[in-house]
């Protein structure tokens, strides 16, 4: 089974925040919520400061907290590449998930359920990418089977200086950042 | 320096996490008096009181059902897709300490219903013959009726646990993540549900060894807290960050004087005194407890959402 992750390159990527609207369209996000967003960092001392551009999502755990405090099982892995989905006739709206998430990268829809990132799952189970990776100008945004080693994302993961978000939350998050 | 600026602003996520609001706290103060009432209740039936009238026991069991009634129509008013609740006993997820809880409440409500049954108030006698019926059989087998208060004393436990581990199972929350949080809600229960029936009874004997039981729970509660702190103080950057928010931060008053000082110190001096025949008895003393448990609740629900990783 394949697992599915993405290397962003941040030395690329420049914040111009078109994955943030193609995911708003692709995927009718409501008004004032978003399902990722780009996070600036900015660290060192003046005027040795080094600043880093991220674009941000959920991203899919292999030890996905959401998933396991989830009482319906509403939040789940999905078959197609471990995915970490949310069947929303499930959802109770209790918000458990939001709570464990470490990287706020969950909120609860108007209509009441639990809304996030979906690696665009119903564009890749059609061969496409997801949405923001297919609209990123500056091509900062790989996605593929991490399991592959032949797959673009391992290889550049093979090749690049890459961290993760909160590695010590001990989530095992998929999306790697090269630096 | 290190300085964070991100774009995304959904609503309950961010600035900071503030998705949990009053149900909650009510919820999980309710859950931990019932659990605590349970416990009292069951010790009672084992000691056989349920044969005196006026003593608590003969009535807390209808007190908790109300209570627990009450409790889950608070959770349920949390919930966004009200209308799926049903979801949770369509599965059971043993990861889940929601879904532990939603099926531990089904047990805990027949199990009160047969404590009710041992004794049926005289207005409500051959009222509704099933249950007259049911009673009469229960009360023909004492084994049964001691069994009745192990099972309410041994699911009174698992739901006062159960309403700290439900906290504690969030890692992202570095406040909740404490293995004291669970023993610090049950000892707060227990507190909440003596100071209840101390507050209520007309039973000269039972107010005073519930005032002594209280005080001892007061106690222990005040070691417990020692250890939660204790705990997070001594673990990593993040959670020392996170005690702080109820020691020195923005919660620290409300934790101070309301849970400490009125919520636990004001009350046991209190009832240290009148135990010893200093002072009389006083509703004051264990208002404060229930006041103070409630506190207890909102402060770390409350705290808790605001604590994160990064």
């Amino acid at each position: 089974m394949a697992r599915f992750g993405m290397a962003i390159d941040t030395v690329r990527c420049v914040g111009c925040m078109d994955c943030v609207v193609a995911c708003k369209t692709e995927n009718s996000v409501p008004e004032g919520f978003n399902r990722d967003w780009i996070a600036t960092e900015v660290t060192g001392t003046f005027p040795t400061l080094h600043m880093e551009i991220r674009s941000e999502r959920c991203n899919h755990c292999d030890s996905p907290p959401c998933v396991h405090c989830c009482p319906t099982g509403a939040s789940h892995v999905h078959d197609v590449g471990g995915v970490v989905l949310v069947d929303y006739d499930k959802c109770i709206g209790c918000k458990a998930c939001v709570a464990s998430c470490p990287y706020g990268a969950r909120f609860i829809n108007p209509s009441g359920y639990a809304e996030k990132c979906t690696f665009c799952i119903h564009r890749v189970e059609q061969g496409l990418l997801p949405a923001c990776v297919s609209v990123c100008p500056t091509h900062c945004m790989h996605f593929g089977d991490l399991d592959d080693p032949n797959s673009e994302v391992s290889q550049l993961l093979a090749s690049r200086n890459h961290h993760s978000l909160l590695p010590e939350a001990g989530t095992k998050p998929r999306i790697f950042y090269l630096t | 320096m290190q300085e964070l600026t991100i774009t995304r602003h959904n609503e309950m996520i961010d600035p900071l996490l503030h998705i949990w609001s009053w149900q909650i706290p009510v919820y999980l103060f309710i859950g931990g008096l019932v659990a605590g009432i349970m416990i009292i209740s069951g010790y009672f039936v084992l000691q056989g009181q349920y044969k005196r009238n006026v003593f608590s026991c003969f009535y807390l069991p209808h007190i908790s059902l109300l209570l627990l009634t009450g409790g889950m129509t608070s959770l349920f008013l949390d919930l966004e897709h009200k209308l799926y609740v049903w979801r949770l006993y369509t599965t059971f997820h043993w990861t889940s300490p929601m879904s532990w809880g939603s099926w531990i409440l089904v047990i805990i409500y027949p199990v009160l219903w047969l404590n009710t049954l041992i004794r049926i108030p005289e207005r409500y006698q051959n009222k509704v013959p099933v249950f007259d019926r049911l009673s009469a059989l229960i009360n023909k087998h004492p084994v049964l009726i001691k069994n009745i208060g192990i099972l309410n004393m041994l699911l009174g436990v698992l739901l006062g646990m159960y309403t700290g581990v439900l906290l504690s199972a969030f890692g992202a929350r570095p406040l909740w993540n404490s293995a004291m949080l669970w023993m610090l809600f049950l000892v707060s229960g227990l507190s909440a549900a003596a100071a209840l029936v101390h507050l209520i009874t007309t039973d000269q004997y039972e107010r005073e060894l519930l005032a002594k039981a209280d005080n001892a729970f007061l106690t222990l509660e005040l070691f417990v807290f020692g250890g939660f702190i204790t705990g997070l103080l001594t673990s990593t950057r993040v959670h020392i960050d996170a005690v702080k928010l109820i020691l020195v931060g923005p919660y620290a008053a409300v934790f101070w004087v309301l849970v400490i000082g009125t919520g636990i110190l004001l009350p046991l001096s209190i009832q240290l005194l009148a135990v010893n025949h200093k002072v009389k008895h006083t509703p004051v003393a264990p208002l404060l407890v229930l006041a103070g448990g409630l506190m207890l609740r909102f402060v770390i629900v409350y705290a808790g959402q605001y604590s994160h990783w990064s």
